[in-house]
């Protein structure tokens, strides 16, 4: 690796997430947990693309979630840039909350069915206290390709594919280092989900994001991302760079899921 | 690209119309009794007793609905009784609401111990019959218009927050409210900004719901003569009174009972009208 420390914006090490398992709760008492996340160790380098592939139940997006600290982790160290975040209070990590935002994959209920789209994404500016939020909006809309008349518009009043333009339009206006994106394209229709895909590429290219990109399909995977990040049961068992990965997958759980790309070419594009 | 999705607006239904319509004039009425009674509600003349209302042979135009067998006017009477309805819908019912409502939200979204120990009271409360409640109450508080308002949130106030603290919960875990974590937003800003919102066209529903729950336990408690003292006109004392004479003045009894059946029921249709109507989302 030549990569120097500062080109980091992510150092995770030995991260342990638990989850309480209500089903074997006894009478009294705590409920035992299960390990989630067992001892994870990686970086995400600025500008890269990570992929966090693996099965359902895998722990994609408890790690996504854990990496944005919406969720406590047990124990380890979430470095992010030069802070670790791993176990900041609440109140601690809301100045620091601009720096890395998060795409939600079901655009319905992420997004507050009783606010207009100009106010979905002018709340979070208006939180971290940004200026000139009218034209922010206006700008954020613009990079998502939606009109500026949407800003009057409530979600329901908008297609899937519209809804997830907003989810995008939200998290970039901050302009953040860190975007998480945790399978956001899994709740579209075929069409909107390349369309989605496409801006998403896009804006990687022009805006320099560092995205981690969690899903569950390695095509997709493979087109987007830089790296790939295979979890197996709370555990990494690949961490490799795309071409890399596909060429020669060490493990034998990437074996299966690269088995499981259903052929010919995912590449493959209609004339 | 042309577009209807944004214009799709829902009229406000008859229901809202109807019901609304009555409870204005109820309003008006309560307001403007002193004004618009033709007679003073508690002047007796017993050589006017039970005239019938004004359709029927032997009535009295002077008595429109005509008389109880005091001999008081009952149109009189009703408009009276309504200010006292009124006065009970409204603040026993808003209080209710925003105690219920408060513990509810807290409940569904705070969780933890604060959700135990209101749960567990909740409980508790729901083993309690509410109208022998309600008379256990007035008893110890003494009869009057505080005791009946203190009574009916004493007892209601499960009402609200069962249903509140079950929508919480359920918007609480919506993606939204994540998001507006992400954002840096409080959690008494999410509970107030975020799920709030969401809430309150069921909070709404339920208000109205519980003014009408209101005015049939005002009825309920002058009935048994646990209400206000017995010379000041309720819907619910003029029922009692005309059980005792329905053979010889039908009215007596009909008139209050029509105007108490026609009030809780508005109530329930506004709520129900003004859910539908303020919700933008189209279910
Ligand atoms: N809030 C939670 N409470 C209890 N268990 C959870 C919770 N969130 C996730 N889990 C469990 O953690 C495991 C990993 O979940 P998740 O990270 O959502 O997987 P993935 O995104 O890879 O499909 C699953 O077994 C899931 O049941
Ligand atoms: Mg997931």
């Amino acid at each position: 690796m030549n990569a120097a420390v500062s080109d980091q914006i992510y150092k995770v090490q030995d991260l342990r997430v638990s989850f309480p398992d209500l089903s074997k709760k006894p009478l009294f008492g705590a409920a035992p947990r299960t390990q989630v996340l067992k001892g994870l160790t990686f970086d995400v380098a600025k500008g890269d693309v990570l992929g966090i592939v693996g099965g359902s139940g895998s722990g994609k997006s408890t790690l996504g979630r854990a990496m944005i600290r919406l969720l406590d982790p047990d124990s380890g160290s979430i470095r992010f840039e030069e802070t670790e975040i791993a176990h900041l209070r609440e109140d601690d990590l809301r100045p620091l909350r601009k720096h890395f935002q998060m795409i939600f994959q079901d655009p319905m209920s992420s997004l507050n069915p009783r606010r207009q789209v100009g106010g979905i994404i002018a709340g979070p500016l208006r939180l971290q206290g940004f200026d000139n939020i009218k034209v922010r909006v206006g700008e954020a809309l613009e990079m998502v390709g939606l009109p500026k008349s949407f800003e009057t518009r409530y979600p329901h009043e908008l297609s899937g594919g519209q809804r997830q333009r907003v989810g995008i339009a939200r998290a970039i206006a901050l302009k953040p280092d860190f975007i998480l994106a945790d399978e956001i394209v899994s709740g579209l229709d075929v069409s909107s989900q390349a369309q989605v895909l496409n801006l998403l590429e896009q804006l990687v290219r022009e805006l320099g994001l560092t995205l981690a990109f969690v899903s569950h399909d390695l095509s997709v995977i493979r087109r987007l991302c830089s790296r790939i990040l295979v979890l197996h049961h709370g555990e990494i068992v690949e961490n490799a760079a795309t071409a890399e990965l596909f060429d020669n997958p060490q493990a034998a759980y990437t074996r299966t899921l690269l088995d499981a790309i259903p052929l010919p070419d995912p590449d493959q594009v209609w004339a | 690209m042309p577009d209807a999705r944004g214009q799709i607006r829902r009229l406000p239904g008859l229901r809202l119309w109807l019901s609304g319509g009555w409870l204005l004039l109820l309003v008006l009425a309560a307001i403007f009794a002193p004004m618009i009674s033709p007679h003073d509600p508690l002047e007796q003349d017993l050589f006017a007793a039970r005239l019938p209302p004004f359709w029927e042979q032997g009535a009295d135009p002077a008595y429109l609905l005509g008389t109880d067998s005091l001999g008081r006017d009952l149109l009189s009477r009703m408009l009276y009784g309504a200010r006292l309805a009124l006065t009970v819908a409204l603040v026993a019912g808003t209080l209710t609401c925003l105690v219920g409502a408060t513990l509810g939200l807290i409940a569904g979204y705070y969780r933890g111990w604060a959700d135990l120990v209101i749960s567990r009271l909740v409980d508790i409360w729901m083993a309690f019959p509410p109208v022998l409640f309600a008379i256990l109450l007035i008893a110890v508080l003494g009869t009057g218009l505080t005791s009946i308002i203190i009574a009916i949130v004493v007892i209601d106030w499960t009402r609200f927050s069962r249903v509140v603290r079950a929508e919480a919960m359920s918007q609480g875990a919506m993606d939204y409210v994540a998001s507006a974590q992400v954002a840096g937003r409080s959690r008494l800003g999410i509970a107030l900004a975020e799920i709030l919102p969401n809430v309150l066209p069921t909070i709404v529903a339920l208000l109205t719901l519980e003014m009408g729950i209101a005015v049939i336990v005002e009825a309920i408690l002058s009935f048994v003569n646990l209400s206000i003292s017995t010379d000041q006109p309720t819907w619910g004392g003029m029922i009692a009174e005309g059980r005792t004479s329905i053979y010889q003045a039908w009215w007596v009894l009909v008139f209050p009972l029509f105007a108490l059946f026609l009030t809780v029921l508005s109530f329930s249709q506004l709520g129900e009208g003004l859910k539908d109507y303020f919700d933008p989302v189209l279910r």
